[in-house]
């Protein structure tokens, strides 16, 4: 374990098991993620990615879904082998999560105050007075203004971008060491995205906080990350810091998933989109998993799953032809 | 629930069979007295006999006997509630789901209406004003009905007149009254059915409430529901007498509920809403 | 908020509009009302007596103004048995039945909710079928056979409660339980619906991740709101209560308005039946509109637009 890892996932599997089947979600993913660090984890909706983080957070729905292998170490000790019991105390304290909608990530019938309360009295036993004077300073933290008078409000008093704030400021309220970000942005204004991304930089520099920051936008990758994981269906196909991959993009997946992302000063033909599907999570194919859709797929690579194939400095694909480069 | 509830199924259709085959299957007649063999127990009691197999009433009447015709009674009453309730309900959902506007308004608040006050009371009033009978008790409970059914059954005519197959046919120039009978009743068809099945159990039950309550069909005719209110006072020493029949009404409409429940689970679990 | 207590209220009036006229309505189907005021035993005489002193010669319309306007100044009519007022007779009898209602309302729901949050979290296990079959008992089960029942088995057999009649703490025990009995499994049922719902919610995934308890995650978070729907429906419950009332009140001779609904309809005396169903659609209407202001005041979300 290397000191620098704040969190390792190693061989992380989760499967959902269903009266039609058994869906691999999740199956056998492994990153590091470091101290201070934003790492991105990209791929397609379905891919994998926010049952990663609810495996990692051991919130799953217990009665379909299981994480079946795997070790999940949080400053060195497998988090996975704890008990549920155990597990709240780390949840909100040492890792938390930020939920993609605002909508609904608040309980309506609470105001914001009581809810950051309840967030902050969890970490230090302090009288009232004392709890409701940090609630304040949290939101003054996320940029909401007028946080005294905002602290008595009920969400649906919020434009969601200041709802996401709030939930930010829940998320950091225990100090946590990690935080999940489950594409945080995506359910907010477009104009209200940028504002909200750059808020999370500042609070990440302030805390020295590592961020696991889920999205399918490589846009936003490029603006917040310093590494980024490309996942497809249930596993990570390429990893790597930011710039290399978007220079030089390795995995054919992730080639085609920046090739697709519009740009303005593109000529304003059609928009690239990948020819296909992802497999059914539940038949999966036994070999490299975007071998249908890959242009340059071999028999090889259809038979078997392709090995980790270091290509730069801390740089890996998943890839057959990209051995021996 | 994923077993087939045998059980209930056997116990509707025994009521049902009874019901149907009441004047074979009944040892004596329902309604003649004989009051030498009056408050005889049931057969397993000392005192009892397989003459009576349930006992007899105050009056001397066999209460198996009358049981038996009860059931006429109570499948009878729900076949023509349902139905009466039920259509008007459909009428109503289809007529106001489908022209919507005014008429739509005046109909729901009409439904609000009815749903914030109870209909038993009207019911009641039905039977003093217009005589106990079969044909009020019908109309009764079909009050009962009518709005719930308007509800749900214009809901779903909201979801169905956005579908293509009725752009289509006002394309080519189909008349409204055309378009609701042949287009979107078919397909409120099985909505309606999971209706009649949910309500079967209430309809019992307001029958046997309304008998009980002397507002239903009037002596000798057995209705459980008055078997029940006649043996109350011969609690202590024939509890057979009103016990029975009640047993009777609660195991029909628990098999019915229980039934109703497993063949919406199968048929469409996305109905559980209803 | 006014101006929802507002326009609830206009609603609540012309409910209550609509009921007096369907009763009026009601009252002339078969032909002269006088028939139905009249004991056996009258005269022709008596009879054109009566139809002056009611204005029952009068056209129809002028009829309904006299019935309203009568209403309006609180009279009713007067029964035919007891020879009394008939709004006098409601109102003496009132307070019994409002003396067991709140009781089954809370009996109903302090069984109900518990169960139905036990068989929502609990969902498709062992505990949840159990609680369901309870539920679907509870509505099997016709009130008065219930009562009677109960009454046979700890009245007579046991001896531990009385039979009927109102009287001291244990007077209401049996009652209560009748009339709340049916109730149960509603609360049962809808408490498990909206908690299944509000589990699944985003904001009690949050509520996990804060490191919350299950216990407050459950009993604080979920059920809160899981309850709010639950109360909107606690206008139907009281409604149901009052007319359970008539067949619980019947089988225990509990001297209260559901009793008297009872006599009413074996006595056949109209005037009474007439204004009691009047005065119980005012009494329901009432709560009716208690209920959507605490639902309204409950729920931030309306409160405070």
């Amino acid at each position: 374990m290397s000191g620098d890892n704040v969190l390792e996932v190693r061989d992380l599997a989760t499967y959902f098991f269903l009266r039609r089947g058994v869906l691999k979600a999740v199956d056998g993913v492994s990153f590091n993620l470091r101290r201070g660090e934003v790492l991105g984890l990209v791929g397609e909706s379905g891919c994998g990615k926010s049952v990663t983080a609810l495996s990692i957070m051991r919130l799953l729905p217990k009665d379909t879904a299981r994480t079946v292998r795997g070790e999940v170490r949080l400053a060195g000790e497998n988090i996975l082998a704890r008990s549920q019991r155990e597990m709240r105390e780390i949840r909100g304290r040492r890792i938390s999560m930020i939920l993609q909608d605002p909508q609904t990530s608040l309980n309506p019938v609470f105001s914001v105050g009581e809810q950051l309360r309840e967030a902050i009295y969890r970490r230090t036993r302090q009288p009232m007075a004392q709890v409701m004077k940090e609630a304040v300073e949290l939101l003054r933290r996320v940029e909401i203004a007028a946080p005294d008078q905002r602290i008595r409000q009920f969400p649906h008093q919020m434009s969601g971008g200041m709802k996401q704030r709030v939930v930010g400021a829940i998320s950091l309220s225990g100090r946590p060491e990690v935080l999940i970000a489950d594409e945080p942005t995506t359910a907010l204004d477009v104009t209200v995205q940028l504002q909200y991304l750059k808020l999370l930089k500042r609070l990440q520099s302030q805390t020295a906080m590592a961020i696991l920051f889920i999205t399918h936008d490589f846009g936003v990758v490029a603006r917040m990350c310093d590494r980024v994981a490309v996942m497809y269906a249930g596993r990570i196909v390429e990893c790597g810091p930011v710039q290399h991959i978007l220079e030089r993009p390795s995995h054919p997946y992730t080639q085609a998933l920046i090739a697709s992302v519009p740009r303005i000063s593109g000529g304003g033909d059609s928009l690239t989109t990948i020819d296909g599907q992802p497999p059914s999570l539940m038949n999966l194919p036994p070999g490299c998993r975007f071998a249908p859709r890959c242009a340059h797929a071999d028999p090889r690579c259809r038979a078997s799953y392709p090995s980790t194939v270091p290509i730069g400095v801390d740089h890996t694909a998943d890839c057959w032809r990209l051995e021996g480069r | 629930m994923r077993s087939t509830p045998w059980l209930c199924i056997l116990v509707i259709a025994t009521m049902v069979f009874m019901a149907v085959f009441a004047p074979l299957l009944a040892p004596h007649s329902p309604i003649d007295q004989t009051l030498r063999d009056k408050l005889l127990p049931p057969f397993w009691l000392e005192g009892g006999s397989f003459k009576y197999v349930l006992g007899t009433d105050a009056f001397g009447r066999d209460i198996l006997s009358r049981l038996i015709y009860g059931a006429r009674i109570s499948l009878l009453v729900a076949l023509l509630a349902l139905t009466a309730g039920g259509g008007v309900g459909l009428v109503v959902g289809i007529v106001a789901g489908y022209l919507g506007g005014v008429i739509e308004s005046i109909l729901m608040r009409l439904v609000d209406a009815a749903f914030t006050f109870p209909a038993i009371l009207f019911a009641l009033l039905l039977a003093v004003t217009l005589g106990q009978g079969l044909g009020t008790l019908v109309i009764a409970i079909s009050l009962l009905l009518w709005a719930s059914f308007a509800r749900v059954i214009r809901g779903e005519v909201l979801a169905l007149k956005q579908r293509d197959f009725v752009a289509l046919a006002k394309v080519r120039g189909c008349s409204e009254p055309r378009i609701m009978l042949t287009h979107i009743l078919p397909n409120v068809l099985n909505t309606f059915m999971v209706l009649v099945t949910l309500n079967i159990g209430v309809v019992v039950i307001a029958e046997a409430s309304l008998s009980f309550l002397g507002a239903g069909i009037p002596p000798p005719t057995p209705t459980w529901g008055l078997m029940v209110s006649e043996g109350r006072g011969r609690i202590g020493d024939a509890w057979w007498v009103s016990l029975i029949p009640g047993l009777a009404i609660t195991a029909l409409v628990l098999s019915v509920n229980v039934c109703g429940d497993w063949l919406r689970d199968r048929l469409d679990p996305r109905l559980r809403q209803l | 908020m006014a101006g929802f207590i507002a326009r609830r209220l206009l609603q609540g009036f012309a409910v209550l509009v609509l009921v007096a006229t369907v009763v009026f309505i009601l009252g002339r189907l078969t032909g002269n009302p006088a028939d139905l005021m009249l004991p056996e035993d009258a005269t022709g005489e008596d009879r054109q007596h009566l139809i002056e002193a009611l204005g029952l010669d009068g056209s129809l319309f002028a009829q309904y103004v006299a019935f309203i306007s009568s209403a309006l100044r609180g009279d009713l009519g007067t029964s035919l048995r007891m020879r009394q007022p008939a709004v006098e007779i409601f109102f003496s009898r009132l307070p019994n039945t409002l003396a067991i209602i709140p009781w089954a309302l809370l009996f109903a729901m302090a069984v109900g909710i518990p169960l139905g949050v036990v068989a929502a979290i609990n969902r498709g296990r062992l505990l949840d079928r159990a609680a369901g079959t309870i539920a679907v008992l509870g509505i099997a089960t016709p009130s008065f056979w219930l009562g009677i029942v109960l009454i046979f088995l700890f009245s007579v057999e046991l001896g531990w409660l009385p039979s009927g009649r109102m009287g001291g703490p244990e007077h209401y025990v049996l009652p209560v339980i009748t009339l709340g009995a049916f109730l149960t499994a509603g609360f049962m049922r809808l408490t498990r619906s909206s908690m299944l719902e509000v589990l699944d919610s985003e904001y009690v995934k949050l509520a996990r991740i804060k490191g919350l308890s299950e216990t407050v995650v459950i009993w604080k978070h979920c059920l809160r709101n899981a309850l709010i729907p639950v109360l909107t429906l606690w206008g139907v419950f009281v409604g149901n209560l009052i007319t359970g009332a008539i067949v619980t009140e019947t089988v225990f001779a509990w001297p209260g308005v559901g009793r008297l609904t009872y006599e009413a309809v074996i006595y056949r005396d109209f005037p009474l039946l007439q204004a009691v169903i009047i005065l119980k659609a005012i009494l329901i209407l009432c709560i009716n509109l208690c209920v959507d202001i605490l639902y309204a005041y409950v729920d931030p979300r309306i409160r405070l637009t």
